[in-house]
């Protein structure tokens, strides 16, 4: 079993950068949804 | 939103497949050893990246010939798909390479145009940030895109053109190439685990896309009342 802590690093790294991403896209959405919030409040108020 | 987390679901279940097969189910390589269990999710992680820049790459050629913005909005999400998945390769690569090769890293053609080919989607992405109007930004990065894809090709060419000290290729190689059958399984399957991943990024990415496009839409009307 050498190098299984290599196999481990690539699996978990792998798996850690595609979180990563997952966790920006629902991070930007949900900070697109309150700022289209704000501007359809916005654009009624006038 | 239930497609959507059905999707998810269903993606994150095959990739916890596809790496339980890699560990339990594909035999071990004898020179290799365990290290060679990466080549399942590094190839994987690879051809996926590949689909996502061709998907990137007919988009920028559908929204040069029809200027309609659902091209652009799927261009720049499988663009940024294309480049995590990329980025993945070239982390398990080196990860592979060091108990393999003795070293993490060399310029040959295999990794230097994986290389290339990151750096060319960074500027794609880089480039839409310095592009304010909606049209022309999309219009400049299709184009960008489109210049991009040719080294796709050298990609997938380098380790079939070149000596490299990256392995020749097992899978469509040729003459005396090829895996075993249980390994050939568990690779495609592997595979197909991977794309199933990137389409459920691919989704979520374009919805993320989309509601830009409605912010600026909304931002203008702010403005102009």
């Amino acid at each position: 079993m050498k190098n299984l802590n290599s196999v481990f690093a690539a699996y978990i790294i792998g798996w850690g950068v595609f979180f990563l991403f997952y966790v920006s896209i629902a991070k930007r959405t949900s900070d697109l949804r309150t700022e289209i919030e704000r501007l359809k409040n916005s654009v009624t108020r006038k | 939103m239930g497609k959507r987390v059905l999707l998810g679901a269903l993606a994150i279940l095959l990739v916890i497949a596809a790496a339980y097969a890699s560990f339990y189910i594909a035999p071990e390589e004898r020179t290799m050893g365990v290290v060679q269990r990466i080549f399942y999710f590094h190839v994987g992680s690879a051809w996926a990246g590949m689909d996502a820049f061709l998907v990137c790459f007919i988009c920028n050629l559908l929204y040069i010939w029809k200027r309609e913005q659902k091209y652009d909005w799927l261009g720049v999400a499988a663009a940024e798909v294309g480049l995590v998945l990329t980025t993945v390769v070239l982390i398990t690569g080196p990860i592979w390479a060091k108990p393999a090769w003795g070293i993490y890293w060399t310029w040959d053609a295999r990794l230097t145009s994986t290389f290339v080919l990151w750096l060319l989607y960074v500027s794609y992405l880089l480039l839409r940030t310095l592009v304010e109007e909606p049209d022309r930004r999309a219009l400049l990065s299709s184009l960008f895109g489109v210049f991009a894809f040719i080294d796709v090709p050298l990609v997938f060419g380098a380790i079939r053109w070149w000596r490299t000290q990256h392995p020749a290729p097992v899978i469509m190689g040729g003459p005396g190439s090829g895996l075993d059958p249980t390994m050939n399984k568990v690779f495609f399957f592997s595979v197909f685990a991977m794309h199933v991943l990137t389409v459920f990024l691919l989704v979520e990415r374009y919805g993320l896309e989309k509601m830009k496009s409605e912010v600026d839409v909304l931002q203008r009307e702010a403005e102009a009342l």
